[in-house]
């Protein structure tokens, strides 16, 4: 037997959240157009982390799942993002 | 054996498994940064050698493609079957689409010598050589990823149409969802670090 | 289905199902089968891996050729590491204890995914056969030690790719079972059984778990990208193209240092098992068990460069490693207390599983103590690369992962069996066995110390008495594990058959199940109201 009643998103929702990240993605390309030094890896991202929440919060439906799947997901990056940044106190000093 | 349902096991099983993914593939980024902070140079060439067109179409229509397996499971919780079914067809498309664009890219590149181990790559210095390994390792790997989802795709479709998935049961379509937004997930990094540096 | 033949009257061993013989285990979705499926395949292959290990110790009994040149010494060094870290104590407790025991422990018929669980043995089973054809192809056993350093690994013309590619597939047997046991635990506790109110070894499980979850994809991709080098050159780790070998180091080590938290977690639940059962006492500090646990699973994705500050990081990294080494060491000694204060005024029953979670403490407490002064910056340069690694270890591994095993065989065998061993026997393997194993691994602290380096099978003259009490050590040892392993092969088929539910005096839930539990372990699911140790007398 299913348990909860699951919640439906509807269609119109999720052509809106295609059109945001359409937006993201033009505005990604159209930024790196620019010479920004450094910026330019830092905008574009920011850019697609903008977008993966998107994703992650309607498409993957984290939005309305249990603040489990939140947690999980997000000790999950930052144990990715910690491992990044301690992997750089090597090359970043060598 | 014993038979239990549990939809909300069964969605964190699946979420799961996609943290592995995500970190299979973050480690690769990992590489990926390594090598860029030590060839900044070497990897803007490289990237300016990749056709941003094909690559942004390949974005825009994954992003699409994300959205209609969304809409084919909002589909099956109406009880509309044929609509989920030809939103799933439309998603089968557009996936063996984005193969078929990563085959002309490879091509290309093939063309120019600069798979691992081409002859034309090997000169043109260290940088450009990681730039390629990784750019072909992380798409490869990717497209393998699309592959699978082909599979998914095609399996779940034939289950809708043996309503075997339907309005009170459509755990595997939400998973294989779930598995088909990760795919998008990597692209959406993948594009703007191998395409936008210019 | 006939009376006598159904899910609550029959123990699990006898239970007929849809298959008949030789195929009703090895596609049972049964846990507990599954579970003795693994302890079956790892039995086979410790015992291979131990003679690998017996065959380079009398290599070494002397300085020179004693009985094979260097190459076939550094095959056997490599596929005794593939075969003890990939085949047994990664997969360890969790593939045997924790398939059996995690769903009775927590009040359930079975695992959230049991076709997964049958899976996860199958794609083991796979992983392991391809590993053994590398030892038969036409280019010779690889050579490269189990951690396939770049760039040898990928320079090497020997059998490198099926052993990586077979240890890449084992990888997904591990993550199955990570996965399996993290939904087993969110969603099939017994009602009334709070997170607080779950026993410890299933509480390491689950810590355990995670990182079967997220460190496995690591050592995933670094496999593949070896593969990657070998067939097609993509220059990652290849010096002459621009890659570094030291980030192969890296990617690898950050896979295989939460893979020691894999081995060991485990155990340390299946000791915090036994010790209050048999000291008659509630465990000391459960929540700080808990915490120390998750704090372990946690930390330990931090310290991996300790197995690299040899290799050429910067000084930060060095700084930065050392001192997070340092740092994990203490949720790991906050146990060692845990249990001993446990102990202390317990009424203590002197028994085989008490015997080796005892020794246990005192092997691993060698252990970790000599990880400090490998964890230190200063102490390392001189006794990296030295058979004080070795020694250090095997004493963590074997000592920890390897006789929490053993007690946690010894421990629960009466409920897998409904028979008993013999515990003469039993006891006096143990003492054969410890003598032997501090015969074979304590010498090589100071030959470590000394200078003796690891992996060669020379050695200079000044290392020979050393040497000969540690490779004596060894056959005494193995003496010491033959006589366990049969007496609880033979007690297993004719040993003294018993039905009593609980025969140690436990508190934890498969105590309360039949000997030998049914397929479906209850016949209600218990509703749980107290703590899982409450011992009233």
């Amino acid at each position: 037997m299913s348990e909860e009643k699951h919640h439906i998103v509807s269609f119109k929702t999720q052509f809106m959240v295609l059109l945001a990240l359409l937006l993201l993605t033009a505005i990604s390309v159209f930024i790196t157009r620019f010479e920004l030094g450094p910026f330019n890896t830092l905008a574009a991202m920011l850019v697609a982390g903008t977008k993966a929440a998107i994703v992650l919060a309607w498409f993957m439906h984290l939005k309305f799942e249990s603040r489990l799947f939140i947690v999980m997901v997000s000790a999950v990056v930052v144990l990715f993002l910690l491992v990044l940044f301690v992997t750089f106190f090597d090359y970043s000093y060598r | 054996m014993i038979e239990h349902r549990d939809d909300l096991g069964d969605k964190m099983g699946m979420w799961l498994f996609i943290f592995t993914e995500l970190l299979l593939f973050g480690m690769l980024f990992v590489v990926y940064a390594v090598y860029r902070s030590m060839h900044p140079e070497a990897f803007k060439l490289g990237g300016e050698e990749l056709d941003v067109a094909l690559g942004t179409l390949n974005t825009v229509i994954l992003l699409i493609s994300s959205m209609t397996v969304a809409m084919s499971i909002t589909a099956i919780q109406k009880g509309k079957k044929n609509l989920a079914l030809a939103l799933l067809s439309i998603t089968l498309f557009i996936a063996v689409i984005f193969l078929v664009n990563k085959y002309f890219e490879w091509g290309v590149k093939f063309e120019y010598g600069f798979q691992p181990g081409g002859a034309e790559l090997l000169e043109l210095g260290q940088g450009t050589i990681l730039f390629f390994g990784l750019y072909f390792m992380m798409t490869g790997i990717h497209a393998l990823h699309i592959l699978i989802g082909i599979g998914l795709f095609i399996y779940v479709i034939m289950k809708i149409n043996k309503d075997k998935i339907h309005q009170t049961d459509y755990v595997w379509l939400e998973n294989t969802g779930l598995y088909w937004h990760l795919v998008d997930l990597i692209w959406i990094f993948l594009f703007p670090l191998f395409y936008l540096i210019h | 289905m006939s009376e006598a033949n159904n899910a609550h009257n029959v123990s699990y061993l006898e239970y007929k199902g849809q298959y008949k013989g030789l195929f009703a285990w090895i596609f049972s979705t049964d846990h507990k089968r599954i579970g003795l499926l693994y302890l079956y395949t790892m039995l086979f292959f410790f015992s291979l891996a131990a003679i690998l290990g017996l065959l380079m110790k009398t290599q070494l009994i002397a300085p020179g050729y004693t009985i094979m040149g260097p190459q076939t010494y550094n095959s056997l060094f490599t596929l005794h590491g593939i075969i003890m870290i990939f085949i047994i104590v990664v997969p360890g407790l969790p593939a045997v204890f924790g398939n059996f025991f995690l769903p009775i422990m927590i009040g359930a018929k079975d695992v959230a995914f049991p076709r997964l669980n049958l899976l996860s043995w199958w794609v083991y089973i796979i992983g392991i056969l391809i590993v053994l054809t590398s030892q038969f192809l036409g280019d010779g056993p690889p050579d490269t030690g189990w951690t396939f350093y770049a760039p040898y690994s990928f320079r090497t013309p020997t059998n490198v790719l099926p052993a990586v590619f077979g240890a890449f597939v084992m990888g997904f047997s591990s993550i199955l079972t990570g996965i399996n046991f993290v939904v087993t635990i969110h969603r099939m506790r017994a009602p009334g059984m709070t997170w607080f109110k779950m026993p410890l070894f299933p509480w390491t499980l689950y810590g355990t778990a995670w990182i079967q979850i997220l460190a496995t994809p690591v050592i995933g991709i670094t496999l593949l990208l070896i593969v990657a080098e070998r067939l097609w050159g993509i220059g990652i780790f290849d010096p002459a193209l621009g890659g570094d070998p030291i980030l192969y180091q890296h990617l690898f080590w950050i896979y295989s240092h939460p893979a020691v938290y894999i081995m060991i977690l485990p155990g340390m639940g299946a000791i915090s098992e036994i010790i209050p059962v048999f000291s008659r006492k509630t465990i000391f500090g459960y929540k700080a068990i808990v915490l120390s646990t998750m704090a372990i699973a946690f930390v330990g994705y931090f310290v991996w460069g300790h197995h690299m500050f040899t290799s050429g990081m910067s000084g930060r990294a060095l700084f930065a490693f050392s001192f997070l080494t340092f740092i994990v060491a203490i949720p790991s000694a906050i146990k060692v207390f845990n249990w001993v204060s446990t102990m202390h005024k317990g009424s203590l029953n002197m028994q085989t599983p008490f015997y080796w979670a005892v020794s246990f403490i005192f092997v691993f407490m060698i252990g970790g103590l000599t990880g400090l002064v490998l964890g230190s910056l200063a102490t390392n340069v001189h006794v990296h690369d030295t058979h004080f690694v070795v020694a250090h270890f095997h004493f963590i591994v074997f000592g920890g992962t390897g006789y929490a095993f053993l007690a946690a065989l010894h421990y629960w065998f009466p409920k897998m069996y409904g028979r008993m061993y013999d515990s003469g026997w039993a006891n006096l393997g143990w003492g054969i066995f410890f003598t032997g194993f501090l015969t074979l691994y304590l010498p090589m602290f100071y030959l470590g110390y000394l200078g003796m380096p690891r992996r060669y099978y020379d050695y200079l003259p000044d290392f020979h008495g050393g040497n000969i009490i540690s490779s004596l050590g060894a056959w005494l040892m193995i003496s010491g594990i033959i006589i366990i392993f049969a007496n609880l092969i033979r007690s297993a088929r004719h040993g003294q058959k018993i039905t009593e539910k609980n025969p140690w005096g436990g508190k934890t839930l498969e105590w309360q199940v039949d000997t030998p539990p049914t397929l479906e372990n209850f016949d209600q699911i218990p509703t749980i109201t107290k703590g899982p140790y409450e011992f009233e007398d």
